[in-house]
């Protein structure tokens, strides 16, 4: 029974997205929060008997089993990683319902929620499935609900945004498409246990080396090309400055890290670590993830829109997240996987706190109206402070836990990598400091007598309760790490 | 690599080329219809690729009348259905891409996207918020 909780929450956010596109604003919103609930309730359970010793297991779907028919992977991390989703994901609603009704058209709202019932969907198959067509299909799913939820603002700018983001997400889907098709040509199967049987039986014979390669590269390229990585970061400023906060913040802290979990598993259970880094594919995302790292740091800091500011330091997070996994198969890929959780929580934190200081500033982004914004409305203030320490890696917070590990993954690694890394984490904690330090000091500049305005008392009202969890949750994870470092460890294949 | 199997696989190879012809188009092409017939390409080249692969000179489609004992007679059924499959993720896309681009062009009356970007960004009315 409590195996079947995943395909049930399945099915039920497919139905609920239907039905928010038929229904009204508060109904549809109602029911996207009850289905998200669910989702962190059925999950989390589901993530608690595995987590207390309960057997994974391969959940058949349909008639045909492996290796034929389609299935899910009900493994203890896929469970923990979509209940923390869930989780995110609730906030973000609760948190940002004041600039999901400000930035759609009245009445429209339901297919707002829609598109937010099916990313929890699509992000649940993403993070269970065993199969990689299934996969396929959910990645296409999660890119057109995503640019569904960015262009809902229906301002020419965020339509233009959008067109962007879909381009990139495209290229590639593309790219995604024709390693699968490659990968599937040679093996012939689509399920991940028995590719990574054939993977490895090629691998070891020699046979289709070229094809081989080439799967696994297109494979990669295409999901770090949808996940923002560098050079194809560039579509993130635009988009996420123009959409609405709470779309920016599903987009940055959750469908990205969908895709970046999916890469993941491909690594870990079609291609097998040995073979992935074998073939050397983890250096091409090690130095991807070095540029991103620092071109993000550095476009960050030119910027004087606060959003445009938060989109460039996505794209120097997700860097760090590549970096990590290039680094090594077992410590690198659990760096990696932490600083999934961290960012994941901190970054919708950031973008939320910073529509309620500028709430409170009559909607402007740019750093010189926000002088001060953080004496008005001060529980903001506090919580955007708490995200910014956790982006530098200040100790007690999510980020500081994540560079540890980095560091020490770096440290058991070949001497370039190590110094490399070192000097990267280095280097961009001082660029991180120096934009993250000139905001926070920024909005507590004291200049005039506080003054919040309606907006802001009533954004900071709403904000309230999932801003305290948000820096709760980074705060615990952050001093408490060993909780989450152990399940990073488990999936990577340390313990 | 001899030329033979480059003859084998020529359905391959075409479908290879038409990819690049997709993908450099949807890429880098400056107007968006045309960025949207570039990924319809790409697209449609991935679904040859597929057909090609799944495709066994002599064998039949799978449907089995007498005994089902002579596997070797039909080829793979997946493939048709992975294509199927693809070609109503693709159609989707381009349906999205299509209203927005009606949507765009009734904002800007151009499709050419360096202009809308010039557009946009010296409109004061759409300024950056």
């Amino acid at each position: 029974m409590i195996y079947d909780i995943p395909l049930l929450l399945i099915v039920m956010s497919l139905i609920s997205s239907v039905i928010c596109s038929f229904s009204g604003d508060r109904f549809s919103r109602g029911l996207c929060i009850f289905l998200v609930s669910c989702s962190l309730l059925g999950n989390g359970t589901l993530a608690a008997h595995l987590l207390s010793g309960g057997q994974s297991v391969y959940y058949m779907m349909g008639h045909f089993p492996h290796p034929w028919g389609n299935e899910l992977r009900l493994g203890m991390t896929e469970s923990f990683m979509i209940s923390f989703f869930s989780l995110v994901m609730l906030l973000i609603l609760l948190g940002g319902g004041r600039s999901i009704r400000e930035k759609t058209e009245k009445g429209r709202r339901g297919y707002y929620h829609a598109l937010v019932c099916l990313i929890m969907g699509s992000l649940t198959v993403l993070c269970y499935t065993n199969d990689i067509f299934t996969g396929y299909v959910f990645i296409e799913i999660s890119t057109l609900a995503s640019a569904g939820i960015l262009f809902s603002r229906g301002t020419g700018r965020s339509i233009l945004a959008s067109v962007r983001y879909m381009i990139f997400s495209l290229v590639g889907s593309g790219l995604f498409m024709m390693g699968l098709i490659i990968l599937y040509a040679i093996t012939g199967y689509l399920l991940m246990p028995e590719l990574k049987e054939s993977v490895c039986s090629l691998y070891s014979s020699g046979t289709y080396a070229m094809p081989l390669i080439s799967s696994a590269a297109l494979l990669s390229i295409g999901l770090a090309v949808k996940s923002g990585l560098f050079p194809f970061h560039i579509w993130m400023s635009d988009t996420y400055s123009e959409a609405a906060p709470a779309s920016s913040a599903i987009l940055s802290g959750l469908v990205c890290k969908g895709y970046i979990f999916l890469l993941m598993k491909i690594i870990r259970d079609v291609f097998g670590q040995d073979v992935y880094y074998g073939m050397g594919m983890n250096n091409v995302l090690f130095v991807f993830g070095v540029l991103g790292v620092i071109v993000g740091s550095v476009s960050a800091i030119r910027e004087d829109d606060i959003f445009r500011m938060l989109a460039f330091s996505s794209a120097c997070q997700i860097g760090y997240v590549y970096m990590a996994a290039g680094i090594s198969p077992l410590a690198g890929t659990a760096a990696a996987l932490y600083q999934m959780f961290a960012h994941s929580a901190v970054k919708p934190s950031l973008f939320l706190s910073s529509d309620v200081l500028c709430a409170c500033r009559g909607d402007s982004r740019h750093f010189s109206d926000l002088t001060g914004a953080g004496y008005s409305v001060p529980l903001a203030g506090i919580v955007f402070t708490a995200g910014a320490l956790s982006m530098i890696g200040v100790p007690a917070t999510m980020g500081f836990v994540s560079k540890c590990l980095m560091g020490g993954a770096a440290l058991a690694a070949s001497d370039i990598k190590k110094y490399t890394v070192l000097g990267v984490i280095a280097l961009s904690t001082l660029l991180n400091t120096l934009y993250f330090a000139r905001t926070v000091i920024r909005i507590y500049t004291y200049k005039d007598p506080p003054r919040a305005g309606r907006a802001g008392t009533e954004a900071q009202k709403a904000f309230a309760v999932p801003g305290t969890v948000f820096a709760l949750l980074n705060l615990s994870m952050g001093i408490f790490a060993s909780f989450l470092t152990r399940v990073s460890e488990k999936f990577a294949g340390i313990l | 690599m001899n030329l033979q199997s480059v003859w084998d696989a020529r359905v391959q190879c075409a479908a290879v080329v038409l990819f690049a012809v997709g993908f450099s188009s949807l890429l880098l092409h400056r107007n968006l219809f045309k960025k949207i017939i570039g990924l319809n390409i790409m697209e449609t080249a991935s679904y040859l690729f597929l057909t090609a692969t799944g495709y066994i000179r002599g064998r039949t489609a799978p449907i089995v009348t007498g005994s089902a004992a002579e596997a070797a007679k039909y080829v793979n059924p997946l493939p048709a259905g992975l294509v199927l499959t693809g070609i109503v993720v693709s159609v989707s896309f381009t349906a999205v891409m299509l209203s927005l681009m009606i949507r765009l062009y009734r904002e800007y009356r151009t499709l050419d996207l360096d202009e809308i970007y010039e557009l946009v960004h010296s409109d004061p009315k759409e300024g950056r918020a």
